[in-house]
């Protein structure tokens, strides 16, 4: 054949290189791409905000174009999760697109909240595209004041 | 469709950046937006989170769309973590001669933009019967 792989001797380089350091092949010292395109498809999603106050936990999340139907919120201990459908563009043939930056499908996040939160009381809104969740924190997680007594 | 203002790289989507006009100060972020071709013209779809509808501002000027969001959001709570923030949008793109500005529409929901910008009439295609003689 001789059309000659570009790359392949930066293969054979790299494949030196990690001998000498001492990594075994196969397993590169560089983290293993997650989606051959970076950015949208690796990045997670929805974004989110988390705030507090003494009473409450919100979680606000950038999610414009949610199915509101498949839309999920689990509570688990300190554990919020989000999964649901962003709806993609239906029925348009792919040279039809001029540009196409919008991500949409499938998706599920979990975000580690600061305390145990009472998963019976917890409230969603949806509205313009922005998912905010207010958590009320469990009993047990709430601050007490505590009075000081002079003796 | 030509780009007036350069997409926001997905990476730093969570970032706002600077107008490039020096004479506007305020910090915005261009939309994503998705363009497809129809029969009738084209469509234009942007996600503005946290947009409502009277923060919408469209134009259309010497060829030139402009999609301005203005962003009204309470945020309860002093902040733990922040992953965005969420600052106003804008996005411009020069027009071909060919869209019918009068007849453009838009239509908000949640968050997500739809503008149509229908073709004129002058430059829809015409498909003309030739008759046997």
């Amino acid at each position: 054949m001789s059309w000659r792989n570009p790359w392949s001797e930066l293969e054979v380089l790299r494949r030196e290189l990690d001998r000498a350091l001492g990594i075994e092949p196969g397993r590169s010292s560089t983290p293993p791409r997650v989606a051959f395109l970076p950015g949208r498809a690796a990045r997670a999603y929805p974004l989110t905000n988390v705030s507090e106050d003494t009473e409450n936990i919100y979680v606000q999340a950038l999610a414009p174009g949610l199915d509101t139907d498949k839309l999920e919120l689990t509570v688990l201990g300190n554990a919020l999760t989000i999964s649901g459908v962003k709806k993609g563009i239906e029925g348009v043939r792919p040279e039809a697109f001029h540009r196409s930056e919008r991500a949409a499908g499938r998706f599920v996040r979990s975000i580690e909240l600061p305390s145990e939160v009472d998963a019976d009381r917890v409230t969603a809104r949806y509205a313009s595209g922005l998912l905010t969740i207010t958590l009320p924190r469990a009993a047990a997680a709430r601050p007490r004041q505590v009075q000081v007594t002079l003796g | 469709m030509a780009e007036k203002t350069v997409a926001t790289p997905v990476e730093a989507a969570g970032q706002a950046s600077e107008k490039e006009t020096t004479r506007a100060e305020e910090r915005y972020i261009a939309p994503p937006v998705d363009i497809y071709e129809t029969p009738d013209g084209l469509t234009l779809v942007a996600d503005l989170p946290g947009v409502p509808v009277d923060g919408m501002n469209i134009q259309v000027k010497e060829g030139i769309l402009t999609i301005e969001g203005n962003v009204k959001v309470e945020s309860p709570g002093t902040p733990v973590y922040r992953e965005y923030e969420l600052v106003n949008f804008f996005r411009q793109f020069q027009l071909a001669d060919t869209v019918d500005t009068d007849r453009i529409t838009a239509q908000l929901r949640n968050g997500v933009l739809e503008l149509t910008l229908p073709k004129a009439e002058a430059a829809k295609p015409k498909t003309i019967k030739v008759e046997l003689g």
